[in-house]
C-alpha cells in the first residue's frame, strides 16, 4: 500500500487537514474519513451526480477526484449550504415545491443548482435543464426540481449564494 | 370497520377538508435538503468492518469448488462466507406483500449453491477492515466453474432444446387441457383465464388485429445502491440497519434464511434512496448478518452500481401476442393474448399481475389470457412500479390504436365507448367497484393539450390508458398525545416519497389539528406493530387508514378523560373535529391543546392505536397524451409535451401526488425510449452503468403536466386510492402511437431507441 498523504484544504469555509491514501477519492474521504455523509454515492463513476460538490465554485463529481488532488482547494458540500440564519433559498424552494421524493439525489442537485445560479442568476428553463443534466433523479421526473430552481432564482438566490 | 366519511358519489375533495388537499412542507424535508438524513450507506458503527461480494463471471455455470483459504489468511480479513454458511433452506413460499418468494431460491440467490444462474450471481463474501481490503481479498478466492450454455431470451428458453436452469423444475399448467409432463423445463407456470367464448366472438368480429410485441429487460434504477449493516450479539440476536421498502419483510427473510427466531431480528430502517419495487427482496442483508456472526464485529455491505444492475431484480423482458376484435360500431367483442415474461434466474415474475392488467381498461365480454413464467439466465426479476402492467399496456394500447385507425375513430371516442366502468367483469374474473377510468379519458379529451392541434413535420400525438390494482395489506401506528398539544405518530412504513406527510395529514384531519402538530417517526421492527412493505401503492391508503383509526382512538380516550374531569358519563362527551375540541353537557369544552396539557399532568397518558388490514384499495387508472417529434435521419424521438390524467381517489398532499404521476411517467418514458439490458451472447450485460444504460436526464424532458381526477375510493375513510404505480404503464404505448402519427411506423419493440426507430423508418421507405 502506498504511503498515506496529508492534504490541506478548505471545506465549507474552514481549513481542514486530512490524511488519506492516494487511491481514495475525495468522495470516500469526505464520507469515510471526515464523516460528512451529506454527499451521497450513487455510482462512483461520475454518471449520477449524487456526489456533486463545489470545488472553487465549480460543480464537480467528488467520486472522480482523488483526495490528494484536493490540496489547496476550496471545497463546498451540502453541509455548508444552510447557515445559522436558516436554509438557503434553494433548500427552501426544494421543500416548498416538493422537489424531492426519496431525497438521495437532493444534495447533489442543490450543489449543481447553486453553481448554476452563482454564475447565471436568471437562467431559462433550458439552461437549468442543461446545468442539471448530470444529476440523475429517478423519482420526480425533474419537473418540480426545475420549478424549484426557477423559484429560488426568483427569490434572489444569487445574492444569497455570495 | 370504520364508516367511510367520504362522499361516495362526489368527484372532488376540494373544500371538504381542513388538512387534506393542502400542501404543507414534509416533516422529513429539512433533513433531506441539508444532507443530514441517514441513508443505507451512511451508517457507521464502532468497530465496523466492510463487506464485499464475489460475483460470478459466467451467466450459467456449475460451481465445482470454492477455495477461500488464501483470502482468510490476508491480514485484516475477519470472515469469509459461502452458501455453506447458511442453513439448508426449505421450499417454503414467503409472501412479501408485493410478490412472493421461494426461500430455497432466495437462499441460492443471496449466495449461489451449486450453480450460478446469471453474470453477477453472488458466490462468496468477505468482511475486512476496509472496503479496499475486502475487494483485495475477493481476488484471492478461487472458484472452479464448469461453464454451461446460457439462455437469455424468453422464447428460446421456452423451446424444448433450451438449456435448462433448474433440472428439477416441471411446469405447473393451469389451463383446462393441462397435461402433466416429467420433462425439465424453464417454464415455471402457465396461467390461463377465459371468459365467454372468444373463438366464436372473433368469428363474428368486423375487424380483427393480431400483433406480436417484445420488450427489453429494464431496471428500477433507484439512485441509492443497496446497503446493509448488521450487528450480531453473542446471545444470537441481530440488529440490522438497512434501506428497504419493508422492515418486517426483511426481518422475515433474514430470520428464515439464517434459521433465527423472527423476534431476534431487529430491523432498523434508514432513509431509502428509491426502490420502486426493487428493495423488497433481500440480497445483501443476510450476507451482512452472516459476516457479522462469523467475525463477531458489525459489518456493513454496500453494493456497487454495476452489481445493482447485474444482480438485483430488473423487470422482466417479455414477448406478447395480442389479438383484439371489434364490431362495425367499434365495440370490442373479443380479446385473446399470450404473454411470456422472463422471470430471470428463479421463478416467479410478475406475470400474474400482467395477466390481471392486460385487458383491465376495456369491457371485453369474450376473452382469453395465457401467461408464461419463464426462467432465463438473467438476475431474478423483481417488482417494478405496477409490475407487469407496462409491458402488457404497450401491447394492448398499441393494438387498440391500430383498430382506431382502421375504424377511422378517434382514440378518445373509442376508449369512452369501451372503457371499464363499475361492474365491468375483467377476463380474469374480477368485477370492478366504482372506478374513474372514464373520467381520466374525459379529462384528456377536455385538456388544453388535446384541444390544441399539433402542427409541424414528423410530429405526432398518441394516447394510451393504463391500470394498477393497488394493494391494501397490514399497517400499524401508535399516537402519543404530548403535554404541549402535539402528537408523536409512530409508524412502520418506510417513507420513499413523502408518506410521513400523507399519513400525518390524515391523522391531523381526523382530529382537526394542524398537520404541523403531528410529529411522525418511522421506527424499527421492535417499536411498532407489524407493517407490510411500502409497495403496491398501499401506504397512503393503508397506513393512512391505520392513522385514521389511531386518531379515532385518541378521540375516544380524550372524551373519556374529559368525562372523568367533568364527572359526567362519557356518553355525554363528544369530539368535535371542526373545533378540535372535546365537548360535554352545559357548554363544557376543552380545546385539544388544553386537554392534552391537563391529561399529561393529571391523568393516564393518551396513546392511540390504529391498525388496518383492508382489501378495497380501489384500482387506479390513468390516461395519457403525448406529442413527439421524430428525427427521420437518426430515429431519435423527442418528447414535446406530456399530459397525464389519473384517478387519484383523494389527493391527500397534491404536490406529492403530482410528483408520483410525473415520476412514473418519466420512468415510463425511459422504458419507452432508452432503457434496456444489453447482453452479449455469453450473457454478460454490456451496459451495467448509468451512462450506458441511460435513464432519462433533466435535459431529455419537457415539464410533465398531471391532471388529478378525484373519484373517491368508496373503500377508504377519505377516499384514498394508491397513485404511485399506474403512471408508468401508459407511456410506452402512448409514445408508440405518437411515433406512428409522426412518421407512419408501428413500433412493436421496446425500447424505441434511435436504431430501432430508424430501422423501421428505413424498412418502410424500402
Amino acid at each position: 500500500m502506498a504511503k498515506k498523504r496529508v492534504v490541506t484544504t478548505k471545506i465549507n469555509g474552514r481549513p481542514v487537514e486530512f490524511l488519506c491514501e492516494p487511491r481514495q477519492t475525495l468522495l470516500e474521504v469526505l464520507r469515510e474519513n471526515l464523516d460528512m455523509i451529506g454527499t451521497k454515492e450513487g455510482c462512483s463513476n461520475g454518471n449520477c451526480g449524487a456526489c456533486t460538490i463545489l470545488i472553487d465554485g465549480k460543480a464537480v463529481d467528488s467520486c472522480l477526484v482523488l483526495a490528494v488532488e484536493a490540496e489547496g482547494m476550496n471545497i463546498e458540500t451540502i453541509e455548508g449550504v444552510a447557515s445559522a440564519d436558516g436554509l438557503h433559498p434553494l433548500q427552501q424552494a426544494f421543500l416548498e415545491e416538493a422537489a424531492l421524493q426519496c431525497g438521495i439525489c437532493t444534495p447533489g442537485l442543490i450543489m449543481s443548482a447553486k453553481a448554476l445560479l452563482a454564475q447565471n442568476p436568471d437562467p431559462t428553463e433550458e439552461e437549468i435543464r442543461f446545468a442539471l443534466a448530470g444529476n440523475l433523479c429517478r423519482c420526480t421526473g425533474y419537473d418540480k426540481i426545475v420549478r424549484a430552481v426557477q423559484s429560488a432564482a426568483k427569490m434572489g438566490c444569487a445574492s444569497a449564494a455570495k | 370497520m370504520a364508516t367511510a366519511e367520504s362522499d361516495k358519489t362526489g368527484l372532488s375533495s376540494k373544500g371538504k377538508y381542513k388538512v387534506i388537499g393542502t400542501r404543507p412542507i414534509r416533516p422529513d424535508g429539512v433533513d433531506k435538503v441539508t444532507g443530514r438524513a441517514r441513508y443505507g450507506a451512511d451508517i457507521r458503527l464502532s468497530g465496523m468492518l466492510h463487506g464485499a461480494i464475489l460475483r460470478s463471471p459466467y451467466a450459467h455455470a456449475r460451481i465445482k469448488s470454492i477455495d477461500t483459504s488464501k483470502a482468510e489468511q490476508l491480514e485484516g480479513v475477519y470472515a469469509v462466507i459461502t452458501h455453506k454458511d447458511f442453513p439448508d433452506a426449505s421450499d417454503k413460499i414467503a409472501e412479501l406483500g408485493e410478490g412472493s418468494v421461494n426461500l430455497k431460491h432466495l437462499s441460492s440467490n443471496v449466495l449461489a449453491d451449486d450453480k450460478v444462474l446469471y453474470k453477477g450471481h453472488a458466490v462468496a463474501a468477505v468482511a475486512a477492515e476496509t472496503t479496499h481490503l475486502a475487494y483485495e481479498a475477493l481476488d484471492l478466492i478461487e472458484v472452479e466453474y464448469e461453464p454451461l450454455t446460457p439462455v437469455l431470451d424468453v422464447r428460446k428458453a421456452m423451446q424444448d432444446d433450451a438449456p435448462i436452469l433448474h433440472e428439477n423444475q416441471r411446469m405447473e399448467d393451469m389451463s383446462p387441457d393441462a397435461t402433466t409432463s416429467d420433462k425439465p423445463t424453464n417454464i415455471y407456470k402457465k396461467f390461463f383465464f377465459e371468459q365467454g367464448d372468444p373463438d366464436a366472438a372473433f368469428e363474428k368480429a368486423h375487424i380483427v388485429v393480431e400483433r406480436e410485441f417484445t420488450t427489453a429487460t429494464v431496471h428500477q434504477g433507484y439512485i441509492e445502491p443497496h446497503a446493509a449493516t448488521a450487528v450480531w450479539s453473542a446471545e444470537g440476536k441481530v440488529t440490522l440497519y438497512t434501506c428497504t421498502q419493508g422492515t418486517f419483510t426483511v426481518r422475515q427473510q433474514v430470520a428464515e434464511l439464517l434459521g433465527l427466531p423472527l423476534s431476534y431480528v431487529k430491523v432498523i430502517p434508514t432513509e431509502i434512496g428509491g426502490g420502486f419495487g426493487g428493495k423488497i427482496r433481500v440480497y445483501i442483508d443476510p450476507v451482512a448478518v452472516a459476516l457479522a456472526r462469523k467475525s463477531g464485529r458489525p459489518v456493513k455491505v454496500v453494493m456497487d452500481r454495476a452489481s445493482v444492475f447485474e444482480a438485483t431484480g430488473p423487470t422482466p423482458g417479455s414477448w406478447i401476442r395480442m389479438k383484439l376484435g371489434v364490431d362495425a360500431q367499434g365495440k370490442i367483442v373479443a380479446g385473446d393474448t399470450e404473454i411470456a415474461f422472463e422471470s430471470g434466474a428463479y421463478p416467479v415474475s410478475p406475470i400474474g399481475a400482467g395477466c390481471m392488467c392486460v385487458f383491465s381498461c376495456y369491457d371485453i365480454p369474450d376473452g382469453r389470457i395465457i401467461g408464461y413464467d419463464v426462467c432465463v439466465n438473467k438476475p431474478h426479476s423483481a417488482a417494478y412500479r405496477a409490475p407487469g402492467s407496462t409491458q402488457v399496456a404497450f401491447a394492448t394500447e398499441s393494438v387498440v390504436d391500430e383498430i382506431c385507425e382502421k375504424l377511422g375513430m378517434d382514440p378518445i371516442e373509442f376508449r369512452l365507448k369501451n372503457a371499464s366502468v363499475e361492474g365491468t367483469r375483467r377476463v380474469d374474473g374480477v368485477a370492478y367497484p366504482r372506478i374513474g377510468l372514464v373520467e381520466t379519458i374525459e379529462a384528456i379529451r377536455d385538456s388544453e393539450h388535446y384541444q390544441t392541434p399539433l402542427a409541424g413535420p414528423n410530429r405526432g400525438r398518441g394516447v394510451a390508458s393504463g391500470y394498477w390494482m393497488n394493494a391494501g395489506l397490514k399497517s400499524s401506528v401508535t399516537a402519543t398525545v404530548n403535554g404541549d398539544g402535539k402528537v408523536s405518530l409512530v409508524e412502520g412504513s418506510t417513507d420513499i416519497g413523502g408518506s410521513r406527510a400523507s399519513i400525518a395529514m390524515q391523522f391531523a384531519e381526523t382530529l382537526g389539528i394542524p398537520m404541523e402538530d403531528v410529529v411522525p417517526a418511522v421506527v424499527d421492527t421492535d417499536s411498532v406493530g407489524y407493517t407490510d412493505v411500502t409497495g403496491g401503492s398501499r401506504v397512503t391508503y393503508a397506513t393512512g387508514w391505520a392513522a385514521y383509526e389511531a386518531a379515532l382512538d385518541v378521540q375516544r380516550q380524550l372524551c373519556d378523560r374529559a368525562a372523568e374531569f367533568w364527572e359526567v358519563d362519557s356518553s355525554e362527551v363528544t369530539y368535535d373535529k371542526e373545533d378540535a375540541a372535546v365537548k360535554g353537557p352545559d357548554g363544557k369544552s376543552f380545546g385539544f391543546v388544553e386537554l392534552a396539557e391537563k391529561v399529561t399532568q393529571a391523568s393516564e397518558p393518551v396513546v392511540g392505536r390504529g391498525v388496518s388490514n383492508h382489501n378495497e384499495p380501489g384500482g387506479a387508472f390513468g390516461t395519457h397524451a403525448v406529442d413527439v417529434e421524430v428525427d427521420p435521419e437518426t430515429g431519435k424521438v423527442k418528447i414535446l409535451r406530456y399530459t397525464a390524467a389519473q384517478d387519484v381517489g383523494t389527493a391527500i398532499h397534491p404536490s406529492y401526488v403530482e410528483g408520483q404521476v410525473q415520476g412514473g411517467v418519466v420512468q415510463g418514458i425511459g422504458w419507452a425510449l432508452n432503457e434496456e439490458y444489453f447482453y452479449d451472447e455469453a450473457g454478460v450485460m454490456r451496459n451495467a452503468s448509468y451512462l450506458d444504460y441511460r435513464v432519462p436526464t433533466c435535459y431529455d424532458l419537457p415539464m410533465i403536466d398531471p391532471i388529478l381526477v378525484e373519484v373517491p375510493n368508496p373503500g377508504h375513510p377519505y377516499g384514498v386510492r394508491g397513485v404511485g404505480e399506474v403512471p408508468i404503464a401508459p407511456p410506452p404505448a402512448a409514445i408508440a402511437n405518437a411515433i406512428y402519427q409522426a412518421v407512419g411506423v408501428r413500433m412493436r419493440h421496446l425500447p424505441m431507441s434511435p436504431p430501432h426507430v430508424l430501422h423501421e423508418i428505413l424498412k418502410k421507405e424500402g
